[in-house]
């Protein structure tokens, strides 16, 4: 795949197949240490050792098929970018998958398009909270669905996409640009998230 | 919100819940867009982005847009299922161009693409 976006899409499938109720993604790239990290963690069904230990062989799937591309594929990707992909799991309890790789590295893809990715997540399972952060050196977004649907009264989630894309776009636009008008909202989050 | 509390959890719970109904309404089409490993590499994602986009433009409210894996063509991914009742209709080797035509033709106006059918099935 062309952008580690897609990519994204693709694990993020994984947990929504786990019948995860809260979907946790975090990308945070550190410039000083040249490093991109990326987690996703859920809480849905979780594995035990025995299909842990096989979820990189592209020939094992947790879902009746014979194969398993998804991990395989992206753990390919992170190891060509002197990368490593470490997968936490318990049954019944959720998954946590985190992947750390060399952000400049040749072979290291494009995060690409990271607002169409949210943006698709976010409105065809409006049934999950979904949190999702995109910091960079330490500066950056958040986002949680529960907050946003609290502020659009719809009965149409579909006419949320174009609002929901242009506000992810925004923010991936600011920080890009290194704009920090977001370190109010950062602020704002860190003490609500003391508070709470 | 923070989760405290089993109260907490069933609030969550009941909005959860609340905003599914809102979406699985009155849904007179189910779009199905196959967005398995091979699905998403062929493009599914831009397909998925304009289908929602059309929709929202056209402010559509009798569709109900999900998503699922891979259903074993991947050689003619990105794959769109098109339900309505008991018709169902597997459209194949899309684009984002093609999804916008599909949207007009047969969401709006119940014609079926015949030309990108990839297999039909009235049970």
């Amino acid at each position: 795949m062309k952008e580690l976006s897609l990519h994204l899409l693709d694990l993020v499938e994984n947990s929504i197949r786990a019948k995860a109720t809260h979907i946790i993604l975090s990308i945070a790239e550190n410039t000083t240490q040249d490093l991109l990290e990326i987690v996703v963690e859920d809480d849905g069904e979780g594995m035990d050792e025995w299909q842990l230990e096989r979820v990189w062989d592209p020939f094992f799937s947790g879902q009746n098929k014979k194969v398993g591309m998804g991990i395989p594929l992206f753990a390919q990707v992170v190891e060509q970018c002197q990368g490593k992909v470490t997968i936490s799991s318990q049954k019944g309890r959720g998954t946590r998958l985190r992947a750390t790789m060399q952000r400049s590295h040749i072979d290291c893809p494009p995060l690409g398009n990271i607002p169409e990715t949210l943006t698709l997540l976010v409105i065809t399972h409006p049934e999950i909270r979904w949190e999702f952060a995109h910091l960079k050196d330490g500066q950056g977004w958040f986002f949680k669905s529960d907050e946003f649907f609290a502020q659009w009264e719809t009965k149409n989630v579909y006419s949320l996409y174009t609002p929901l894309r242009e506000w992810f776009q925004n923010r991936e636009n600011n920080l890009g640009e290194g704009n920090h008008h977001e370190n109010r909202e950062y602020r704002r989050f860190e003490e609500s998230e003391g508070r709470g | 919100m923070k989760i405290e509390n089993i109260e907490d959890l069933k609030k969550v719970r009941e909005e959860a819940k609340k905003r599914a109904l809102l979406r699985e309404g009155q849904a007179e089409y189910k779009v199905t867009v196959y967005m398995g490993t091979c699905g998403i590499a062929a493009g599914a994602r831009q397909v998925m982005s304009a289908l929602l986009d059309e929709i929202s433009k056209r402010g559509l409210n009798n569709v109900l847009v999900t998503q699922a894996g891979c259903i074993g063509l991947c050689d003619r991914e990105p794959l769109v299922g098109v339900e309505k009742g008991e018709e169902k209709i597997l459209y194949g080797d899309l684009t984002a161009e093609k999804i916008r035509q599909i949207v007009a033709a047969h969401l709006v106006n119940g014609q079926i693409v015949g030309d990108w059918v990839v297999h039909a099935e009235r049970r």
